[in-house]
């Protein structure tokens, strides 16, 4: 594997690999000694033309926990003022040495361009590009359900062993929220059912992108109806883009009291979900939105574990890209 | 009305040259004839069975064997963009013409979208006179319906008109006339010198941001949907509000099967309405954006098979009357970067011809006479320039014509055009042929290098 770019190019083996080597990079984070000497000489680059503190600090913390020396590049700029060019930007990585570059970018296809354009020649990893992909948060929320989910007490998983080597035959999923906007959804979409889970999108229709009928997905446009018709195992809670509900006649839906009537986890939605389910969100949350504290905070919740289990795929991911090759050999 | 106009006819930029023989061409594509051209009009036509005497042969003429080649009269395009005066470091009008000339053509319509605005009578006169002293091309200025292309107050068409440019053709393009009001005055008022509105069908508010076909790939790959519907809503109110005011209008760059539906419809009714595609809209589809790759970046957008089915059934079966380039030429740094960023046009006056003949001639869509019909015939008509092209080949007439090879098979290398600017999405794309000549009122604009010494 050169690049991470996209879920939709990860065969099933692929991910499954990540996704093991994942629990061997968080076993070594119980560690005293948490540091690795993997990539040693490595030069991992953080490139963000886009503000994202979780994102950068939890790729920084991987890349450094692996022993690569990492530069952070803030390239910000907007679509409109867009300052120096990514090629420029990307000609420049490849004069200092870049062995790595994850990118944030506010374009779609950016982290493609990046890596098919013939600018730089390192591993590009895509840390989420405008609305297309962000494939280490799917990677970290299959992490979080496997870990969850299969090999546990009771629920579909319940007859696995164990989560190591195992897809997620058998699980429901629900995604809750802004699904055209939503890179998130996207590359849990793919990655979802490359791992043999099934996909539900409960969505307002203004928010589902025309086109979805090619989706191996179930649309519903309610949260209600969607705990009604299905089991769930895992219930992903989007977060919903303050911007996407600014009134006047661009606004996605009427108001933010009645998306959370329709689309918000409360203590009772949550109630009716199988024993065994988890509540999930990519954070920041908006509590009071699409999410209740009382959901947010209570036991079936895994939120803060998706950020440290971030930690350990984006290990997994830099180390299979930049080390990986030569070890499986 | 037309009939007070002066003749746009630029004959004294000509210079002077000799006599051409064409002989054993194709004429149309449909039966082999001997062309004789002299002192730039077509002075001979004749079967190739009987031979050209001696006399019939002028002095000192240039003979070009035709073996093998296909004889249409020269090629009009309804839609160009020049980007001089504003932006040269893209396109200049000589840059421009050689490209045309490169690609078939002998007369070209430049659209309006050029800084300043090609608005006022002065701008078109610059742009109509740069482009006779080039000689290589005819290039009619398109005006501006609206000042700046703002959509908000009519232009000074009456005076675009009048000026030695003689504006016909009027388009906002790259904009579109949005606010009714102001496309039916425009309608409206252009029926004062014959003139024609060509719309870019564009919904502004059903298209912000948008950065391709909204549809299956735009779902997948998370770029902003410019759905059909923006198109089809604004040719189905146009359609409607030439009827109702009894103007024409002229529809740009036809991209969607919802849009061949609807004019389809109007012509059954007997509208007056005419609608142009372009080669890309003919050869490629959303799919293509899959690798992100801005050359792909257009507007409107590729759209899927089943609209690119549509578009060339429609112009099959004369729903839609021609095919125009929308030659957009864009710098390097507009093209080589992330898609969002990304300009949106292509390239496509040398690779038009090339592209029909694949997509509509090659597969028994088209002949090579329905092919002189909407690439010459008709868009001469739409743009009213039919006292000086699309004349046919015919003893008497201005010799303005384009040669065909339709064996010369050539792979397209965006690198190698005569534009300023090279974001042709057509780079390794196999075409079956090309024009290898291009004779404008007698003269080569353009000759392939097989001829080389032949007009020594």
């Amino acid at each position: 594997m050169k690049h991470l770019l996209s879920t939709n190019d990860l065969s099933r083996a692929q991910a499954i690999r990540i996704l093991d080597t994942a629990e061997q990079m968080a076993a070594t984070q119980d560690r005293e000694i948490r540091k690795l000497p993997t990539l040693r000489g490595k030069t991992i680059v953080n490139l963000f033309f886009e503000d994202s503190t979780r994102t950068r600090i939890s790729f920084e913390a991987a890349a450094k926990r692996l022993s690569a020396d990492v530069i952070n590049f803030s390239a910000k700029g907007s679509s409109v003022s867009k300052g120096e060019s990514l090629k420029d930007t990307a000609l420049t990585l490849q004069a200092m040495g870049a062995d790595a570059v994850v990118i944030r970018h506010w374009a779609s296809g950016a982290a493609y361009r990046l890596a098919e354009s013939g600018w730089m020649h390192g591993s590009v990893l895509n840390a989420g590009d405008g609305t297309h992909q962000h494939p280490t948060q799917a990677l970290l929320d299959a992490f979080t359900m496997r870990k969850h989910l299969i090999g546990a007490q009771e629920g579909p998983g319940a007859h696995m062993q164990t989560p190591t080597g195992n897809d997620l035959t058998g699980l429901t999923v629900g995604l809750v929220g802004d699904v055209l906007h939503s890179r998130v959804a996207r590359s849990n979409v793919s990655l979802l059912t490359t791992l043999g889970a099934k996909v539900v999108l409960v969505s307002p229709p203004t928010l589902v992108p025309v086109g979805i009928e090619s989706w191996p997905v179930e649309v519903v446009h309610g949260l209600d109806e969607a705990l009604d018709r299905f089991d769930i195992d895992a219930l992903m809670m989007l977060r919903v883009q303050r911007e996407r509900m600014s009134g006047g006649g661009s606004s996605f839906f009427p108001s933010a009291q009645e998306y959370t009537r329709l689309f918000g986890l409360d203590g009772d939605r949550m109630r009716r979900l199988p024993g065994h389910a988890i509540v999930m969100h990519p954070g920041p949350m908006n509590r009071g939105l699409e999410i209740t504290a009382e959901a947010a905070d209570s036991e079936r919740s895994v939120i803060v574990e998706q950020v440290s289990n971030g930690v350990a795929v984006r290990m997994a991911a830099l180390y299979l890209l930049l080390a990986g090759e030569e070890d499986a050999q | 009305m037309s009939a007070s106009q002066p003749a746009a006819v630029p004959t004294s930029a000509t210079p002077t040259h000799g006599a051409i023989v064409i002989e054993n061409v194709l004429l149309l594509g449909e039966r082999a004839a001997h062309i004789v051209l002299d002192n730039g009009t077509i002075a001979l036509v004749r079967d190739a069975d009987t031979p050209l005497t001696d006399a019939e042969i002028p002095a000192g003429a240039a003979r070009i064997d035709g073996t093998g080649l296909v004889a249409l009269p020269g090629l009009v395009d309804l839609h160009t963009h020049l980007r001089e005066p504003g932006r040269e470091d893209a396109e200049t009008i000589e840059s421009g013409s050689r490209s045309a000339s490169r690609g078939g053509f002998v007369a070209i319509h430049a659209m309006a979208n050029t800084t300043p605005t090609a608005d006022t009578a002065g701008v078109v006169e610059q742009v109509w006179s740069r482009g006779r002293e080039i000689g290589l091309v005819d290039v009619y200025p398109v005006g501006a319906v609206t000042v700046g292309l703002k959509g908000e107050q009519l232009s000074e068409m009456g005076a675009m008109a009048m000026s030695k440019a003689r504006v016909r053709v009027f388009s906002d393009d790259g904009k579109c006339v949005h606010d009714p009001v102001v496309m039916r005055r425009a309608l409206e008022y252009v029926k004062t010198f014959d003139g024609v509105v060509a719309q870019h069908s564009q919904d502004p508010r059903l298209t912000e941001g948008s950065q391709m076909h909204e549809g299956v790939v735009s779902a997948e790959l998370g770029l902003t949907g410019w759905p059909a519907v923006a198109e089809e809503s604004i040719v189905a109110r146009d359609i409607l509000l030439a009827k109702h005011v009894g103007s024409r209008v002229h529809v740009c760059h036809v991209s969607t099967a919802g849009s061949v539906k609807i004019l389809r419809w109007a012509k059954e009714q007997g509208i007056n309405v005419t609608a142009e595609a372009m080669p890309h809209h003919l050869l490629l589809t959303d799919e293509n954006v899959r690798g992100y790759d801005p050359l792909f970046k257009v507007n409107p957008p590729l759209r899927t098979q089943e609209d690119v089915d549509a578009v060339r059934e429609g112009l099959a079966d004369g729903t839609i009357d021609i095919v125009a380039t929308d030659h957009a030429p864009h710098s390097d740094e507009d093209k080589d970067c992330e898609w969002g960023a990304a300009a949106m046009g292509m390239i496509g006056l040398e690779t038009a011809l090339g592209i029909v003949q694949k997509v509509m001639v090659d597969t028994g869509r088209m002949t090579w006479a329905d092919v002189a019909y909407r690439m010459s015939y008709l868009p001469a008509r739409i743009g009213r320039v039919e006292g000086t092209h699309g004349l046919g080949i015919e003893e008497g007439v201005a010799a303005n014509i384009t040669l065909v090879d339709p064996n010369a098979a050539w792979t397209v290398k965006a690198s190698a055009t005569a534009s300023r600017s090279n974001n042709s999405p057509f780079g390794g794309i196999e075409l079956p042929g090309r024009a290898v000549a291009t004779i404008l009122r007698g003269r080569p604009t353009y000759l392939d290098s097989r001829f080389e010494g032949l007009f020594a």
